[in-house]
């Protein structure tokens, strides 16, 4: 029977929603057991959290003063020795448990398998490659620990109201001195975060400059939705990194996504793909987009957002 | 110091990939070939340590097919200094790469190791990381910014909270996010410089290394379409709809 263990993440002391995720892409093996690890300095309060997802059978909290911050370099070797026993470790595939997990899999000295969309059963799982424009089913061999990341799109948030037992785990092993966390600078958090929002409006290039985008912010607050961007938004500097959408940026399925002067690069559609309603305004008719979105609006960006926002009243 | 650039050769990102109808693969025949856009900017970072006097050498290292030479010859072009070719005829994943790669850094002893962060053709995103496990060393993963000094590098990295700073002790790998750098064209003097640059070849057999390669892929699918959209007319069209949906 499989035993499963998932890697919380966790930032300032609270649950990224992506643990709840790697919980549902769990419950889809029938396992024996879906424990979840959480490494901190202070882990009491994120255990605390981990145990009411629905599903979680243990939350093993492990408390070092050296985890204060996610170096995979410290992390990995912690989770190698909690792992022992279990047949499966599972991590978001954020770009928290992108660093860490195949850090993980070299020390087991097993393969990963990377972005699983869904479980065909224990040891095999579809994946996508290319930017999405392949789905492959790929096998793990039965007798080895299964290390894999959890396309997080792929997968509801397991619900919650679970109370699972926590408990304290100490683990002795050394973690090097050689990776040292600096800072983190964060965007701001007021609006809805990126990766869990139920609406998206996104702009491109075509949004035409970071004082320009501020129309865009402004539309999305109106509708109460996160704000994304194309890599050409990005490169430009018109917002912050940690807001590109696509494949090599964020995944995501929001509910409703809107891309606003976003020409649909293939890049780009990877990751909206999962999308609930997809929206696209653009004054190109023919512009890639529209081969996916579910309603196109054609014209200037720059006359539909003040349109619309008369219209949303 | 010397820094070891992995350099893989993909399929190009403007080639829209094509599933085979039965399933066994996707259609590479004929398809336009290009160094993993990724890897670019690893060269590219490179090249700016070494002009920056703080590399004296880059060797660019791909594990490919015989035919991936003229790849290997870009590399130089761009300006590489020597080129290591491990030769297989077969795909390799991502753990069999690592320990490749590790056979590299113990014959080369390079300080930093700069490769993408992921492959555009199997996304996998792992290479990096399962070295620097391997090799007992830091791992500074989608740098946007490298700042090296003395026996450190600091060094910014595009997390989804936003850009975050850590600092490791060399020798270190390191793998690129997109906003590092924009790497240069090649120019034809370069081309032809290229052609008397070293560039050594080994056959991955030869290397010692234990196949990694665990992972059967048993079947290859196009993606889910989705169902065809529908165009409105103006914004209170679109308002309309997406109330009529609960969007609003
Ligand atoms: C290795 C690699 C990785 C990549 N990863 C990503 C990724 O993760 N995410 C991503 O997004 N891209 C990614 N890209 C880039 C991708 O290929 C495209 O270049 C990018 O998505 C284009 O962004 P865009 O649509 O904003 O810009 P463009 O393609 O320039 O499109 C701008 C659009 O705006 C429209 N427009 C202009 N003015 C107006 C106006 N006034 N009103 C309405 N419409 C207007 C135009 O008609 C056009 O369609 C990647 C590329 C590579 C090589």
């Amino acid at each position: 029977m499989s035993k499963i263990l998932i890697i919380a993440e966790h930032l300032n002391g609270k649950l990224n929603p992506s643990t709840a995720r790697c919980v549902s892409c769990a419950q889809a093996i029938k396992a024996a057991a879906i424990d979840v690890l959480v490494l901190a300095d202070a882990p009491d309060a994120i255990a605390a959290e981990a145990a009411k997802i629905a599903g979680v059978s243990k939350v093993l909290a492990v408390a070092n003063p050296a985890s204060a911050h996610a170096l995979a370099a410290v992390y990995a070797p912690q989770v190698v020795a909690a792992a022992s026993g279990y047949s499966h470790v599972f991590a978001p595939s954020t770009t928290f448990g992108k660093d860490v997990a195949p850090r993980v899999a070299a020390l087991l000295g097993v393969a990963q398998v990377s972005d699983i969309m869904s479980v065909v059963d224990a040891h095999t799982f579809t994946r996508p490659i290319y930017a999405g424009n392949a789905i492959v089913t790929v096998q793990a061999p039965a007798d080895q620990t299964v290390v894999a990341t959890v396309r997080t799109a792929s997968w509801p948030a397991a619900a919650g109201g679970g109370s699972a037992p926590v408990e304290a785990l100490t683990l002795n092993v050394e973690v090097p001195s050689h990776t040292r966390f600096v800072e983190l600078a964060q965007g701001s958090s007021e609006r809805p975060d990126l990766q869990s929002a139920s609406k998206v409006v996104s702009g491109g290039r075509g949004v035409g400059s970071a004082e320009n985008f501020a129309i865009i912010f402004k539309l999305a607050d109106k509708i109460g939705a996160a704000v994304g961007a194309s890599r050409a938004a990005v490169d430009a500097g018109y917002v912050p990194s940690d807001l590109q959408v696509g494949q090599t940026g964020k995944i995501i399925a929001p509910e409703l996504y809107v891309a606003i002067g976003i020409s649909g690069a293939i890049q780009h559609l990877t990751g909206i793909k999962d999308a609930g309603t997809i929206v696209a305004i653009n004054k190109d008719a023919e512009a890639p987009i529209y081969e996916i979105a579910d309603i196109g609006l054609v014209g200037d960006l720059f006359k539909i957002i003040p349109e619309l926002e008369a219209a949303l009243g | 110091m010397k820094i070891l650039v992995g350099y893989k050769r993909v399929v190009d990102y403007n080639v829209r990939i094509q599933v085979k109808p039965d399933g066994s693969g996707v259609v590479t025949e004929g398809v336009k070939l290009s160094a993993n856009p990724f890897d670019d900017i690893a060269l590219e970072e490179a090249l700016r340590l070494r002009e920056k006097g703080i590399a004296s050498e880059v060797v660019v290292a791909t594990i490919a097919p015989a035919d991936a030479q003229a790849h290997l010859r870009n590399g130089l072009a761009m300006g590489a200094n020597r080129a290591v070719h491990v030769v297989t005829s077969e795909a390799i994943q991502p753990l069999t790469a690592a320990r490749a790669l590790l056979k590299l850094v113990e014959k080369e002893q390079p300080q930093i190791v700069l490769l993408g962060k992921q492959a555009i053709d199997d996304d996998c995103n792992q290479t990096g990381q399962m070295l620097a496990a391997l090799w007992n060393r830091p791992q500074a993963t989608f740098a946007s910014k490298v700042e090296v000094s003395g026996n450190t590098a600091k060094v910014t990295r595009e997390v989804d909270a936003g850009l975050e700073t850590i600092e490791v002790d060399l020798p270190a790998v390191i793998t690129t996010d997109l906003r590092l750098n924009e790497p240069r064209f090649i120019k034809l003097p370069d081309i032809m410089k290229a052609k008397s640059k070293p560039l050594e070849t080994l056959q991955l057999a030869d290397l010692g290394v234990a196949s990694g390669d665990t992972l059967k892929t048993t079947n290859y699918a196009p993606p889910a379409k989705r169902s065809k959209g529908v165009m409105v007319k103006d914004a209170a069209e679109l308002v309309a709809a997406l109330k009529t949906k609960g969007l609003l």
